[in-house]
């Protein structure tokens, strides 16, 4: 609540301008800034980046190695049509105000063209001369898998008025419990109870949620002390169990998930198997996301949760058991947070390893800021952030090279995180959070 | 109340261990808690318990490890309590940390260095520490009160861009860049002989002055929220923006110094652990400093003198467990579960007063963040 404040401030001390003054003529606001940016950008792109880059043939590269369908170009005639892009951005910056949402949208497209941009100019650069962008697009909806999820779990909880600085706790103790318990029953090897085991990391993280509702609900103790709390809590749990449990059981490896295609669809050309053909549990982060929404926003339930959220006084006076609907919401997001366990430990790949969320929970958290509390904000976040990840990775495979110096591979693994502030500070502003997060609920008498 | 008015009620109050009370049978029932966990595995938990002490305090030389493993958890907590106080939620200590210290290390081995006396050689060292925190800090800061972008997203994503940035400087070998190439393990070089912190006691890990320097910081921070114009308007600014601003206090201003000086802190944190303890900058060493400085910094309620305790409590036992691991067998994750539960049991002090009856005394309650999240 206080942030939400000291945005408000923010505003009213003029340190965001408006895009119209007081006396009806333009100030610079967020969007002339960027559309200087641009501007900048795309004289550099022309003047100098495609000249000197090598103009021979490159390609992206849609299908798998035997006969991929293939996009050819030359470099520099690409990063000039970027540059020349970039410069209409500019120039739409700067028009009449009823064009407006076209300059947005022109802007929208430069900043997603960035992509195609950057991977030109990393070809040509490196030696290699095509490069795969399903295979990318593939790894980035991959990647994106555990922080989606994580979202949602934060989305569940902070909606209904709990802050959950926990997730990465949830996450890493139902990884954890999880393939112990595939460990110990199925001799990690038993198809059966792999599935037994998601469901045991599932329940771990409901149990842990239920544990982070406790303590907030019922008695009231800070909410992110609580989080913390389940994070420490679960750091040593975790390590606790591997040494003592995971590690003296001797299967400490086995099976995990294994792909599957949707019939027909996954053999469509292209995009098919990108997007048709893949793991459950990455699957059902994408039905998590829409029953999110769905259920949050088009029923009475997730009105409720979203009103206790907002202002839960307001919702007790109109007959809504507030801690109840908080209860159920907060474990709903424990069960998201112990899907994305599963993932962990379970389908990306078959073992336990101490501290192996590495701090996903966080980014997830970071991811629903992002998309503003919202859902489908929220898992563009992740997409973004597993985009970036999978292009870090993708960039420093290519052993890309300027004038002999070698772009350190940690140059690329730091990208996704730069690209998030960058996107968070340049585009988005300020998010501001559900009302009544935070506060502890007491019913009236 | 009346009661509490007359001198001697005031006396009472003074020595009363009311305060003292709920922390200490909080612990004891998070070591009942861990000791249940032993139980289970089948280890003897007193046995257990007996190795952790004598971990922690067995000897003067384990006492004096167990003060060094605490020093840089004070930087982080500190780092963290001014960040809360302020409304802001700083988890990006941890690169901090890393800024900090590996700006630190490059500065001590600056040449100039080598001749010069302690006095100024230690400062300059330090003060390069604090810089490297408070630039790395500060950017979040400026995010917040010029773009509004949410402290906890950029301070995550910071300590990730420090890492790699730090782990660059520290392994590339073609170029060098601070890579002392003669050692086995990547680390910098060895800073100057001048700029390394004395030390105290030859224990493992070595306790050294850095000890005094992170008390000084923590009561010159107490100081500062207690008693001077910037820690009022930080209070205010924390707990009510919008009043801030009426009451003129420069919000954005706040937040970005704010910011910036809980980075500092954890710049200097780093700065004597490199000066002290090792005398080159290792990447590994700060991990998890920045993340159990939000745990510890929560413990003592944001309040600095009381996250000495803390963070004592903190360093000892993470300096005990491996004692545990090696007499008794048990993991020393369970170091962590313990530290957990005695958070979880100060925090929710209700479970400790219905299960003691200790009773209440209704006194000021001060909330550890100011006014929490976002």
């Amino acid at each position: 609540m206080t942030g939400a404040g000291v945005d408000e401030v923010a505003e009213q001390t003029g340190t965001v301008t408006s895009d119209v003054g007081a006396t009806g003529r333009r100030r610079l606001g967020r969007r002339q800034i960027t559309g200087v940016l641009f501007a900048v950008l795309g004289v550099i792109l022309i003047v100098a980046v495609a000249p000197s880059i090598t103009s021979e043939t490159k390609s992206f590269a849609f299908e798998s190695p035997p006969d991929p369908l293939q996009f050819s170009f030359s470099p520099p005639t690409l990063i000039v049509a970027v540059g020349v892009l970039y410069l209409l951005s500019a120039v739409a910056a700067f028009s009449p105000q009823r064009f407006d949402g076209w300059a947005g949208r022109l802007h929208l497209f430069s900043a997603i063209s960035a992509v195609p941009l950057i991977m030109a100019i990393a070809l040509g650069l490196s030696g290699s001369s095509s490069t795969n962008v399903t295979n990318l697009l593939d790894e980035s909806l991959v990647l994106a898998t555990p922080v989606a999820l994580g979202a949602m779990t934060g989305l569940w909880c902070e909606r209904s008025g709990i802050i959950n600085i926990g997730i990465e706790g949830m996450m890493l103790a139902s990884a954890g419990v999880g393939f112990m318990s595939f460990a110990l029953l199925g001799a990690a090897s038993s198809v059966a109870w792999l599935w037994v085991a998601v469901l045991v990391a599932i329940l771990t993280g409901g149990l842990l949620a239920l544990l982070l509702a406790v303590l907030s609900i019922n008695f009231g103790i800070n909410q992110i002390v609580a989080g913390v709390v389940i994070n420490l809590f679960a750091l040593g749990l975790t390590g606790f169990l591997r040494s003592e449990v995971i590690v003296p059981n001797g299967n400490s490896k086995g099976l995990s998930t294994t792909e599957f295609g949707v019939p027909l669809l996954s053999r469509l050309p292209i995009l098919g198997e990108t997007l048709f053909q893949g793991k459950p549990i990455h699957y059902a982060m994408y039905a998590v996301v829409g029953l999110t929404w769905l259920v949050m926003f088009r029923t009475a339930w997730g009105l409720r949760v979203r009103s206790c959220g907002e202002n839960p006084h307001a919702a007790e006076t109109l007959g809504i058991d507030v801690i109840t609907v908080r209860y159920q919401a907060v474990v709903v997001g424990g069960f998201i947070a112990g899907m994305a366990g599963a993932w962990f430990s379970l389908e990306s790949q078959s073992g336990f390893e101490d501290n192996m969320t590495n701090s996903a929970g966080f980014i997830a958290l970071a991811a629903l800021i992002f998309g503003k509390w919202t859902p489908w904000g929220a898992f563009a976040g992740a997409l973004l952030f597993g985009f970036a990840r999978a292009l870090g990775s993708r960039l420093q495979f290519l052993q890309v090279e300027i004038g002999g110096f070698g772009i350190p591979s940690e140059f690329f693994q730091s990208l996704p995180f730069v690209v998030t502030i960058v996107v968070v500070a340049g585009a988005l502003g300020r998010s501001i959070a559900p009302a009544a997060e935070g506060q502890p609920f007491r019913r009236s008498k | 109340m009346g009661e509490s008015d007359s001198l001697q009620g005031k006396i009472v109050k003074a020595w009363s261990v009311q305060p003292v009370l709920v922390p200490l049978y909080a612990i004891l029932l998070s070591f009942i808690v861990g000791g249940v966990l032993i139980a289970i595995i089948g280890v003897n938990p007193f046995e257990a318990y007996w190795a952790l002490v004598r971990g922690m305090v067995g000897s003067p030389d384990r006492v004096a490890a167990s003060i060094a493993r605490s020093v840089p958890f004070v930087g982080s907590a500190l780092a963290l309590a001014l960040a809360f106080r302020a409304g802001l939620f700083n988890i990006g200590a941890e690169g901090q940390l890393l800024v900090g210290g590996i700006l630190a290390a490059w500065v001590g081995t600056f040449s100039f260095l080598a001749d010069a006396p302690g006095l100024v050689a230690i400062p300059t060292v330090l003060i390069a520490g604090a810089f490297g925190g408070l630039v790395w800090g500060g950017v979040p800061g400026v995010l917040r009160a010029r773009t509004g972008a949410h402290e906890v997203i950029s301070t995550i994503m910071l300590n990730s861009v420090a890492l790699f940035i730090v782990r660059w400087i520290v392994n590339s070998r073609d170029p060098v860049i601070l890579r002392d190439t003669a050692a086995s393990v990547p680390r910098t070089e060895q800073i100057a002989d001048g700029a390394v912190l004395p030390q105290l006691v030859d224990s493992e890990p070595n306790l050294h002055f850095g000890l005094f320097v992170m008390i000084a910081v923590a009561v010159v921070l107490a100081f500062v929220i207690a008693r001077t114009t910037f820690g009022f308007e930080v209070i205010t600014v924390g707990t009510n923006p919008n009043a801030a601003r009426y009451a003129g206090i420069n919000v954005n201003r706040i937040i970005v110094s704010s910011m910036a000086l809980s980075g500092a802190f954890a710049g200097v944190a780093a700065a004597s652990e490199v000066s002290g303890t090792n005398q080159f900058f290792q990447p590994g060493t700060f991990a998890f400093i920045g993340f159990d400085g939000i745990a510890i910094a929560l413990l003592a309620r944001a309040n600095p003198v009381a996250i000495l305790p803390a963070a004592l409590l903190w360093g000892s036992l993470l300096a005990g467990a491996p004692l545990m691991q090696q007499e008794a067998d048990v993991s020393i994750d369970v170091v962590r579960i313990i530290q957990a539960m005695v958070l979880l049991f100060v925090a929710a002090d209700a479970i400790v007063r219905y299960l003691f009856r200790v009773r209440d005394q209704g006194g000021r309650h001060i909330d550890a963040t100011n006014a929490g999240w976002v």
